[in-house]
């Protein structure tokens, strides 16, 4: 059986699994749209939390952005996995004890505030929107390498799969799907890093590989790595090469986006009862660690496999580079996207890849008669042409591909429903019509859901310029808006609606404006103050990072102003006290 | 929901010291070990670089999960100890 023959198989009996339990799990009420009735396992939700939290970045990208860097891109790793220890110990537990169904309606709530609520929508709405863009075209791209058909008609078939299980199940659909998105997902994430590793190491788990001796050499992968690169004048991978507070930051800004994202923590609310929120926690990060743990060895085995296909010999000998006559198949297939170019500067008929910025580096290659680096590859092809690379049999390559197409569908249906709720719960029923009827509102609910996948769609085919530094914008919001909204409404009685206002305000303009500045208003090409660089950075903080500090404003301008207007009404202390204690959460459900 | 809220303040108490000690840890092996403190770790070899860097690409990760179900362990005892559990 062909490959082609293989990836069709496999994604289509995928599909095939998602639309059953699409028609399996269909949502007859609002409960059931919204949270899916209250009735997940916690071993089941942290499942589904872990599918919808990994996204095509997490699956695709993330190896790629360590590989290419090293040790200083350690910050994805910490930063996506610390917010769940937030997310367990000052989120999940209250809002899932409060007992409503999405964000902005406890920020409307606690703060007894229709304008707070609206706000939270908007953070919402546009840290969701731009999220689900790249998970789009992440369909799109897989569909087009692996399918062999148009990106525009993969974005379709994944839209109509998304559209099946969430329009129709609600919550409850993405759930079940996400569970069974996870298992596909995870699977096609070690397989072939279990190949890998023992191809390298001769050990069969990736992360102890990681650590362990080079088959051959008796001397560790990461030493012999560190070596390889740094005698092409690229920096050591283990080492640390930036600055330190601006890693720091990043990290955390990472930590509080996490925690603050809408659709992972509406994923809270589907569990029965508040103790289960704190355990579901724990197993979302047990089961996102599989996938997390595996990545940096995954990243560092791609780069020492990358560097040593083509530099074959001694670096600087006349032979020492890979002729381009002999390149394995894997490097033309990609080269044909566009993703691996080649340059024959020095027409030599030869590859060099190696760190052209390096001015002592640069120096000493061109006496060899190096005329410049000659390979660049996109850090997105690491993890799928990885089975490719390693020579690894038709099946593991098509399984990568289902998995792909995993990650980015079911984070796409968890960010849709976050939009979708939003909208027909907070807009419709919260503002627009406050009676209208159950049914009314499920029908609302599945029409926000059509309304949200058709312009994620459409966005996805004409995805903006900019789309892929909106994730900076994505991350920055929910970090300096709402993660402090919510820990400020659980911990703190005294805020009050004006400070928490103005504090969602002033961390969200902090942030944005900082953001414009060295990317653009409003991403506009041409339109930033200074250039995206380090040497123009405030104290070396990248834009990536500005959510701590744009937190920090909001937690600062929330406490000053409400210790300066009137403390909260007695109703609203005492629901402050009631969300802190799981005692009678399962009447909360009745609301 | 009325059961005297004395009892609800030393609940809220033992959460709170509960969190603050699981906060020191988590910041410790991610911020410290994993970033600030690496240099000072930096004789302790693990597997061709050192400690810091394991912390930073694998420990923080598998002291994070333990965090979290020791929370979950930790509260679900304080729920029963001050009658709070649902």
């Amino acid at each position: 059986m062909t490959t082609q023959t293989l990836i069709y198989l496999v994604v289509g009996a995928t599909f095939a699994l998602y639309i059953g339990i699409a028609i399996w799990a269909r949502a007859a009420t609002t409960g059931e749209f919204y949270a899916a009735g209250r009735g997940v396992h916690p071993v089941m939700n942290g499942m589904a939390t872990a599918a919808d939290w990994m996204s095509a970045a997490s699956f695709i990208s993330m190896a790629g952005l360590i590989a290419f860097v090293g040790y200083d891109n350690s910050t994805f790793l910490m930063g996506w996995t610390g917010g769940y220890v937030l997310l367990a110990c000052l989120l999940a537990p209250y809002l899932r004890k409060f007992g409503k169904y999405t964000v902005p309606e406890f920020i409307g709530d606690r703060f007894y505030s229709q304008s707070a609520r609206i706000i939270a929508v908007i953070c919402l709405i546009v840290a969701s929107v731009t999220y689900v863009i790249g998970q789009m075209t992440g369909v799109g791209v897989t569909f087009a390498r692996f399918l062999q058909v148009e990106s525009s008609t993969g974005l379709y078939i994944g839209a109509a799969i998304v559209f099946a299980y969430a329009v129709l199940g609600g919550m409850k659909g993405i759930t079940y799907t996400q569970v069974a998105q996870y298992i596909v997902l995870i699977t096609a994430y070690t397989i072939p890093a279990i190949f890998i590793s023992l191809q390298l190491t001769g050990v069969v788990l990736p992360p102890l590989g990681l650590f362990s001796d080079s088959v051959g050499t008796g001397t560790p992968l990461l030493v012999v790595l560190d070596q390889l690169i740094t005698d092409l004048g690229f920096n050591s991978y283990t080492g640390h090469h930036t600055n330190t507070l601006n890693m720091v930051l990043f990290t955390m800004s990472l930590m509080i986006g996490t925690a603050g994202l809408p659709h992972v923590i509406i994923r809270f609310f589907t569990v029965p009862k508040v103790a289960d929120a704190r355990w579901s926690a724990g197993w979302a990060l047990v089961f996102i660690a599989l996938l997390y743990l595996t990545a940096p060895a995954v990243g560092a085995m791609a780069r020492f496999n990358l560097v040593n296909t083509i530099q074959i010999g001694e670096v600087g000998s006349p032979d020492g580079n890979l002729a381009y006559a002999d390149v394995p198949t894997w490097f033309t297939t990609w080269e044909q996207t566009g993703l691996i170019q080649w340059e024959d500067k020095n027409d030599d008929g030869r590859i060099q890849f190696y760190n052209d910025k390096n001015a002592a580096f640069e120096t000493q290659a061109q006496e060899w008669g190096w005329a410049g680096n000659e390979l660049t590859v996109n850090q997105d092809i690491l993890v799928l042409a990885n089975p490719e690379i390693a020579a690894l049999p038709g099946w593991v390559i098509a399984l990568v591909a289902a998995g792909g197409l995993a990650a980015a569908l079911s984070t796409a249906a968890g960010l849709l429903l976050a939009i979708s709720s939003a909208i027909s719960h907070d807009l419709i029923k919260g503002t627009i019509n406050p009676n209208i009827s159950e049914g009314g509102e499920l029908m609302a609910a599945r029409i926000s859901m059509a309304a949200a996948i058709a312009v994620a769609t459409y966005l996805g085919l004409n995805p903006p310029g900019f789309a892929a530094q909106t994730v900076a914008l994505a991350f920055g919001l929910a970090a300096a808006s709402i993660f402090p909204a919510l820990m400020m409404g659980i911990f703190f009685k005294r805020i009050n609606n004006v400070g928490a206002s103005l504090g969602m305000l002033a961390g969200l303009l902090f942030t944005v404006v900082y953001i414009f500045v060295y990317k653009g208003w409003f991403f506009l090409p041409g339109t930033a103050q200074f250039p995206d660089t380090a040497e123009y950075w405030v104290f070396g903080i990248s834009p990536l990072s500005i959510g701590t500090v744009g937190a920090i404003v909001n937690f600062v301008v929330a406490y000053f102003v409400s210790q300066a207007t009137e403390e909260p009404p007695a109703e609203i202390q005492e629901l402050v006290e009631s969300i802190r204690v799981p005692r009678g959460a399962g009447a909360a459900i009745d609301h | 929901m009325h059961q005297g809220s004395s009892s609800d303040d030393a609940y809220w108490k033992a959460n709170l010291s509960l969190i603050r000690n699981i906060l020191i840890i988590w910041a410790l092996v991610s911020f410290g070990f994993g970033i600030i403190l690496r240099p000072l770790l930096s004789g302790i070899a693990v597997g061709g670089t050192d400690l810091g860097f394991w912390f930073a690409q694998q420990g923080s990760i598998i002291v994070f999960i333990i965090l979290i179900f020791y929370y979950a362990i930790r509260m679900n005892a304080i729920d029963r100890k001050f009658g709070a559990e649902e």
